[in-house]
């Protein structure tokens, strides 16, 4: 390939696609060939980059300057300035949140500063598609070395020397895993990747395939060396096309080197990989419930045990990762077992990806070292909360996991730290909220999303969730009783003991944790029928302040009921019984006014039609005290 | 394609890691050609070619080739300087592209500064 200058790494994972990242790419080069430069400076389509709150995005390399927001009019001036001129494009450049200064360097911007890069250290630096790019990154050299120098027994006992965790959720120790699927007499045996990534507003192992299909192939290949299989699958959700398509050229390009196949590397070794489609059921997630679904049946979970290391898939023995899992293999081969130990905490080690959103500054997937804190995830990575808001509470884990309040937030993350305040690591899914997020209204949220999503074989997890769920609805709608708390912790316990598989087990974490940080929410809720946050709409009344109400107008044309009386220079008024509680006056209404207000646990003062305005001086009116 | 051997595997690795270095990010030098207005125009654009071509033929993994905006010495442009580590940044004017091809072999390769093309030694401060 001949020598260029310049390298243009253009986030292409579904999110920055969904943006218009490819629209982008075609513009960048005609750009680029309307100036002649295609020879110097090339366009390298990457996984996902991380940082996804900026995409379209891209980053220039060698110089590491990082261009977000990007749009297809900037294109002609960056290529021009920048590509051609040497001259960086301010504008394009990184703002931080809150700041007034511009930062160029990708190194610099705090998001990226405090992350660790084990498992995603190829994410942004290779084209995922060219197994090439990640050969020149010392691709398969862990392969190559288990192929000659290892015996199987000597990778497990590596891997259980690194203290490698699963990274789906349970965090079980993956050497021991193996160990026991190795000691099986039986045969065939079977590994299996789980991506079957379920959890709202999760998508970390989407965006490892997306990036960097090849550390997956490599990793599951020298798993299946390690337990004696020579047929695996990656089961991934049909929802996820790009990252198929990336696996599946990533799975063609490794059979063709003869990374994958028969008689790998000129060895005795032989491996079969296989993609599996699920439809995308959650508890497909779950071990057994996914055998199932690869072998064609209901995915529906059964007793535990024999665990599938022992009984598996067809009956064989059978090892089920998580794909983070297992991309982690190649790099604590290659750099060894002491090297992995030495990162992270005393119980859990290495790194682990979590996908940041919520309300927070920064969206985006993120690489940290086990044992970070809340606090430096959220305020340095995260860039805090928007608009000054306070943090309220943190969701990991998904609806396993629980909410942890803005009190832990010093505490530092790994399994059982995570265990201990009552949520868990889950697979890394990160839902921040702040102060106008009522809790009981998210732990309805997930318990509606698990409801769902069960499969409704075991009755604990099927009507024990339905059950929670209508005592959740009502309390949100005011209709909340003495007791229901009891209630609902007593049962949550039980769903917790009585569930057959990891989804009901662990699906009242969401509800038993929001009553044990925020049980005064649930107390307002029952006995004042006030909800603190103002968002169940049966306990929130929108009222306009008639002190502050400059009739403008503008709330009762966009009122999609026409439930605001009121003509020009007479104050608008809502009518209680037609409002829908939809929010938009509360939005439109100008903030200089600020005249819209939400009541809760109040009653709603009323206010005579036909009250003409008065007009204050320009400029803002004087604040008046209103019910909160 | 033919399933490879261990040390083809390795081979190609060597291979593609020439394809991947301006990612590595670790270089010994940087060859900066001042590309404002006036440089393009007195033809900076062949002296970029040239360096390119020069830095594959060297097989080089640790030189970066850049551009930057006018140097504000207009009148002697094309102009390039060149940043080696650990010794001061020459600045050359009136290039073509042989002379390019000669400063790249003499300093780049050969770590003495092509005297006969060079303004000066030192880049200028900033404030």
């Amino acid at each position: 390939m001949p020598a260029r200058r310049i390298e243009l790494m253009l986030c292409t994972g579904t999110g920055c696609v969904a943006g218009g990242a490819l629209r982008i790419k075609e513009a960048l080069e005609a750009e680029l060939a309307r100036h002649g430069l295609p020879d110097e400076v090339s366009v390298v389509p990457t996984g996902c980059n991380g940082f996804c709150g900026q995409g379209p995005l891209l980053v220039v390399l060698p110089d590491q300057i990082f261009y977000g927001w990007l749009k297809t009019d900037d294109i002609p001036f960056l290529v021009q300035e920048h590509f051609l001129k040497g001259r960086p494009v301010q504008r394009l450049m990184f703002m931080p949140p809150e700041k007034k200064e511009r930062i160029p360097l990708l190194g610099d911007i705090p998001f990226f500063k405090k992350q660790m890069l084990l498992v995603l250290r190829n994410k942004g630096v290779i084209d995922p598609e060219k197994i090439e790019d990640y050969i020149a990154r010392d691709g398969y050299v862990a392969l190559e070395k288990v192929l000659t120098t290892l015996t199987p027994f000597d990778v497990i006992e590596e891997i259980t020397r690194s203290g490698l965790r699963g990274r789906g959720g349970a965090g079980f120790p993956t050497g021991v895993k193996w160990k026991v699927c190795r000691s099986e007499k039986k045969i065939p045996k079977y590994i299996i990747g789980n991506c079957d990534e379920g959890d709202p507003g999760a998508y970390m192992d989407r965006s490892l395939l997306e990036s960097d299909p090849h550390s997956l192939v490599e990793g599951i290949t020298i798993a299946a060396y390690a337990i004696g299989a020579s047929q695996g699958f990656v089961y991934v959700r049909t929802e996820y096309p790009l990252a198929i398509q990336r696996l599946r050229g990533a799975i063609i390009q490794a059979n063709e080197y003869g990374l994958l196949g028969e008689r790998i590397l000129g060895s005795n070794f032989s491996f079969n990989l296989e993609i599996r489609e699920g439809s995308g059921a959650f508890v497909c997630g779950e071990e057994t419930s996914l055998i199932h679904s690869i072998e064609g049946g209901s995915p529906e979970p059964r007793q535990r045990p024999p665990f599938p290391a022992q009984v598996g898939l067809w009956g064989c023995p059978t090892v089920i990762n998580n794909v983070e899992t297992l991309a982690n293999v190649p790099q604590i081969i290659s750099r060894g077992a002491d090297w992995f130990a030495g990162i992270g905490t005393e119980t859990s080690k290495g790194t682990k990806i979590f996908s940041l959103v919520g309300k927070i500054n920064n969206t985006g997937l993120i690489e940290v070292p086990m044992g970070i804190t809340l606090r430096e995830i959220i305020n340095d990575i995260g860039g805090g909360i928007p608009g000054g808001k306070q943090l309220k509470a943190v969701q990991t884990g998904g609806p396993s996991g629980g909410c942890i309040p803005n009190s832990h937030i010093d505490l530092p993350i790994d399994y059982e730290s995570l265990k201990e305040v009552g949520s868990m690591m889950g697979s890394g899914g990160m839902i921040v909220m702040d102060e106008d997020t009522c809790m009981v209204d998210v732990s309805k949220f997930f318990v509606q999303f698990t409801n769902d999503e069960s499969c409704g074989k075991c009755s604990a997890c099927r009507d024990g969730s339905d059950a929670l769920l209508e005592v959740l609805t009502r309390i949100t709608e005011g209709e909340g009783r003495e007791g229901d708390v009891e209630f609902l912790e007593e049962l949550g316990a039980a769903v917790k003991d009585a569930s057959m598989c990891g989804l009901g087990t662990t699906l009242p974490n969401p509800v038993l944790t929001t009553i044990r940080y925020f049980r005064d929410e649930y107390d307002a809720h029952i006995k004042e029928k006030r909800c603190p946050a103002k968002v169940c709409k049966s306990l929130t009344a929108y009222w306009i302040d008639p002190k502050l109400c400059q009739a403008c107008l503008i709330c009762m044309r966009e009122c999609p009921g026409q439930s605001i009386y009121g003509e020009k220079n007479i104050i608008h008024v809502i009518d209680q019984g037609k409002c829908t509680k939809c929010g938009v006056c509360f939005d439109v209404c100008p903030p200089n006014f600020d005249a819209v207000k939400k009541l809760s646990g109040v009653p709603v003062p009323s206010v005579e039609r036909g009250i003409k305005v008065e007009r204050k001086k320009r400029g803002k009116p004087e604040q008046e005290q209103v019910h909160a | 394609m033919a399933k490879l051997t261990l040390d083809e595997l390795r081979q190609k690795r060597a291979e593609a890691q020439k394809g991947i270095y301006l990612r590595e990010g670790e270089f010994r030098g940087k060859i900066i050609v001042h590309m404002g207005t006036c440089g393009i125009a007195a033809g900076a654009r062949s002296i970029v070619a040239a360096f390119l071509e020069e830095l594959e033929h060297s097989g080089m993994k640790d030189i970066q080739v850049t551009t930057s905006g006018c140097a504000g010495l207009c009148s002697k442009e094309p102009m390039a300087t060149v940043e080696m580590r650990n010794s001061p940044p020459v600045k050359y004017g009136e290039l073509t592209p042989e002379k390019a091809r000669k400063i790249f072999k003499d300093h780049v390769v050969g770590g003495a500064a092509a005297a006969e093309y060079a303004l000066g030694i030192g880049s200028e401060r900033g404030a």
